[in-house]
């Protein structure tokens, strides 16, 4: 019963986005398919953070991967064959280096905009939590991991376009990006697998397998002393999460049309997170919301007076630490607890539930 | 090789060059009760934790059905049937009772085989059955955090015995129960000898008593001696580690 009214309520909630190229500008149209696809990124955080209390501050470099993957495709399928990116002529490349060359064929883009994000992020996890490092070291970890790769991208000005990044796309798989009407189905596809990511989290987490992840959260230990390998649970979920950062970026760059370092570093990492946070970190929905509200409360706010949206971005992130622990899907909750206190109820003892 | 199902040779585990262990040796038969009891930091935990492989022993073996499993990961002993109970509930606060019972039943923990939003009917039974013996049905969809502190323990204690370990290590099982609970689980322990060997750590002598069981008696790593309740209470040397710190013996 109460689990029909949540399916009805993410139906509708799909219906209206659905419907947006209907009543939205071509210009917020295009804001919401960005957002949407960073909601899909932070359905893989929710359940590493969330369900399985891993922290990356570096899920950044996923997600570059896919939007920088799907970009090299689109910067050579804007060329005639033979010729070679202007940043590389400016940078005196005499030849197209054959790992560009593979994504020529989109295929082989699609493939990898996937796989390399969830192999990198399958491998490091392998790697780290077999020796059992966790907790902060892992969050600065990947932390250092982000600033790594921005770094790197922006070193190796020759094969990834350097600071300025990779833009300038015009077609994929035969069509005109900037075409309205593509950009509508780029708009539904991105919708499609947001949906489709979230239904697959939703039945994840049902399983046995999502059990244990939130045994590992709660207590490691006992996950352990259970039979449960927790290196082996956190590694896939982790892989998990970098599959769908992948696939996140890869849609949001044909949105925004453009990828550079500044997109992947530290500081995108760290707001990645802090959407999530403010959402609502372990339930999927909530993280859903909470990234549209998050980026379209970035994009409002920094287009009027850009100097204020990192103290707005900063006093969110301590409301919901210290308020709102999880998140804006617990508001009635918070009402509740204010109520208890305004009144000073003895029912604040009913009210410390399950998690408080 | 003798019957034992457990045998723990000659095991030394050192923390910064004390031996938290010394030269401990243990044996244990299939379905029967061997209580642990000594002074704080005799090694009893210790040998616990050396036996799950939560310690890596630097001198000895752990034997378990024959096969030493002494350098093995934690987690591969418990699968081999081993399943530990902690001194403090470690229950899953944030899974319902049920989820916490079925995750400690299921015979399969492997990754890769943890996709299914099913329980199997085999789990399933397990979870029925085990419920029903620490009287928690109707507990079974409240989440473990909403739990009392004895219910927890409860909760714990029928997680281990849902693993269907053949050994079953447990340690304190009664702390912070009342006397009648205490009672109920010494009579669960009893009758859970009849399938499981067990081990169980306890100060409680009134509880150890209840038992009925043999009883080793560790002091600073090693084993002191073995007997019956009665013997090791009209033992003088084991009065004297006893008493030892609280009074007069001189060798402090």
């Amino acid at each position: 019963m109460n689990k029909w009214i949540t399916i009805a309520i993410d139906a509708a909630l799909l219906l209206v986005f659905a419907l947006a190229p209907y009543y939205l500008s071509s210009y917020h149209l295009s804001l919401l398919g960005r957002f949407l696809a960073m909601a899909i990124l932070s359905l893989g955080i929710s359940i590493t953070w969330g369900r399985t209390g891993i922290l990356s501050l570096g899920q950044g470099v996923f997600w570059g991967l896919g939007a920088y993957i799907l970009a090299m495709h689109l910067k050579l399928a804007a060329l005639t064959p033979g010729d070679m990116p202007d940043f590389m002529m400016w940078s005196g490349l005499e030849q197209l280096p054959a790992w560009w060359n593979v994504f020529r064929n989109p295929f082989v883009a699609l493939g990898g905009v996937i796989v390399l994000p969830t192999v990198t992020a399958g491998a490091i996890a392998w790697l780290v939590f077999n020796r059992r490092v966790s907790g902060v070291y892992f969050a600065l970890l990947t932390q250092a991991l982000a600033l790594v790769f921005s770094t790197l991208l922006i070193s190796e000005q020759a094969y990834t376009g350097g600071f300025n990044g990779l833009t300038d796309f015009n077609t994929i798989l035969g069509n005109e990006i900037i075409e309205p009407s593509f950009q509508r189905a780029i708009y539904w596809i991105t919708l499609a697998v947001l949906a489709l990511a979230f239904v697959l989290c939703s039945w994840l987490l049902d399983t046995g397998f999502g059990k244990v992840l939130v045994a590992i959260r709660d207590g490691e230990s006992r996950a352990r002393f259970l039979g449960y390998s927790p290196a082996a649970y956190k590694t896939l979920a982790f892989a998990l999460a970098g599959s769908l950062a992948g696939v996140s970026g890869a849609l949001y760059i044909l949105h925004a049309g453009v990828i550079s370092p500044a997109m992947v570093g530290v500081v995108p990492s760290i707001e990645m997170v802090i959407a999530v946070a403010v959402g609502g970190r372990s339930s999927l929905m909530g993280v859903v919301l909470g990234t549209l509200l998050v980026n379209f409360g970035k994009d409002t706010i920094s287009s009027a007076i850009p100097e204020l949206w990192q103290f707005v971005v900063g006093a969110l992130f301590i409301l919901v630490v210290t308020a709102l622990p999880k998140g804006l899907v617990s508001v009635s909750g918070l009402m509740l607890r204010l109520k208890s206190i305004v009144f000073k109820s003895s029912a604040h003892q009913a009210l410390e539930g399950p998690n408080a | 090789m003798s019957a034992a199902l457990l045998s723990v040779e000659n095991v030394t585990v050192s923390f910064d060059g004390f031996n938290a262990l010394n030269g401990m040796s243990l044996e244990l038969l299939p379905t029967s009760i061997r209580v642990l009891i000594g002074p704080n930091g005799a090694g009893k935990s210790t040998l616990l934790d050396a036996i799950i492989g939560h310690v890596k022993p630097t001198k000895g073996r752990v034997i378990f059905k024959g096969e030493d499993i002494t350098h093995l990961d934690e987690y591969k002993i418990v699968r081999k049937g081993i399943c530990r109970k902690f001194q403090a509930p470690g229950i899953l606060e944030s899974l319902t009772v049920g989820d916490n019972l079925a995750l400690a039943a299921r015979h399969h923990r492997e990754c890769w085989r943890s996709f299914g939003t099913r329980v199997s009917p085999q789990v399933r039974s397990q979870v029925e059955r085990v419920i029903a013996l620490i009287g928690l049905e109707e507990k079974r969809d409240a989440l473990a955090a909403q739990l009392s502190h004895g219910q927890k323990q409860w909760l714990e204690i029928g997680m281990v015995v849902a693993s269907d370990a053949e050994l079953l290590l447990l340690d304190e099982p009664a702390a912070g129960m009342s006397q009648d609970e205490s009672s109920q689980t010494a009579e669960l322990i009893r009758s859970l000898s009849k399938q499981h060997s067990i081990l169980v750590i306890d100060h409680d002598m009134t509880f150890v008593a209840q038992l009925d069981a043999p009883v080793s008696v560790m002091h600073m790593g090693q084993m002191l001696k073995q007997g019956t309740l009665d013997e090791i209470r009209n033992d003088p040397e084991i009065a004297a580690v006893y008493l030892g710190r609280a009074k007069e013996v001189p060798h402090a």
